[in-house]
């Protein structure tokens, strides 16, 4: 399990790649990455903020309960901090089961805790508006499923 | 114990962080006490339901008690992913 947080971009396709290759006994892999996507009024920057050490602490009490619930073989996640543009990617997931079931599942279970639960905050930055983005009460809804 | 802000809390504050000397035995209690100190932290704090905690970098509520706590943050619901 690899959990990184960071402000420099990375390489989706190499990371995917690696986390991928080699593997004798994951019939699965499933990657999820997220993107910044414009906004009404045109988005010119957004700005991640986080809390440095609290940040990698919960993405890998978030990682570990993933790997722990669906017995995946291993987990990848990647989150961008800093200053990003429109088109970049903030973050990845990757995960390695037996079945794509449980890869498919642990992915979107990683996907529903890092977006509520990891100390990061998003800024969005247009022509005439800066403002934090607000949390939203369906992310909060997505937890109680699990 | 040191005191984080993050986001919006921190713009309302002022800091990102700060030393605190305080006696407070829970969250709530340090949460009072700076609102009571200056109106910028009234301001920060006068909706709670707004606020997450943090106690040592774990995520907690208002009720937690702070013997022994070095680090306390407070943020805004958190927008990750």
């Amino acid at each position: 399990m690899r959990v990184v947080v960071q402000q420099e971009p990375f390489d989706f396709g190499a990371q995917a790649d690696g986390f991928a290759r080699g593997r004798q006994d994951s019939g699965a892999i499933v990657t999820f990455t997220g993107i910044v996507r414009d906004v009404d009024g045109g988005l010119q920057q957004m700005e991640i903020e986080h809390y440095a050490g609290m940040t990698e602490k919960a993405l890998e009490a978030i990682a570990n309960e993933a790997v722990t619930r669906w017995s995946l073989d291993d987990a990848l996640v990647i989150h961008r901090h800093g200053v990003l543009k429109t088109g970049d990617m903030i973050m990845m997931v990757a995960t390695a089961a037996r079945h794509r079931k449980d890869a498919f599942e642990a992915a979107e279970f990683l996907m529903d805790f890092l977006k509520s639960r990891a100390p990061f905050w998003k800024r969005e930055v247009t022509a005439d508006n800066v403002g934090w983005v607000d949390a939203r009460g369906e992310d909060e809804d997505a937890l109680k499923r699990w | 114990m040191d005191v984080l802000y993050f986001a919006w809390v921190r713009e309302r504050i002022g800091v990102p962080r700060e030393t605190v000397d305080s006696s407070a035995v829970t969250v709530s209690d340090l949460v009072k006490e700076l609102s009571a100190r200056e109106e910028r932290y009234a301001m920060a704090f006068s909706d709670l339901s707004a606020l997450r905690v943090a106690v040592d970098q774990e995520l907690s509520d208002f009720d937690a008690t702070l013997d022994g706590v070095r680090e306390i943050a407070f943020f805004p619901p958190m927008t990750g992913g």
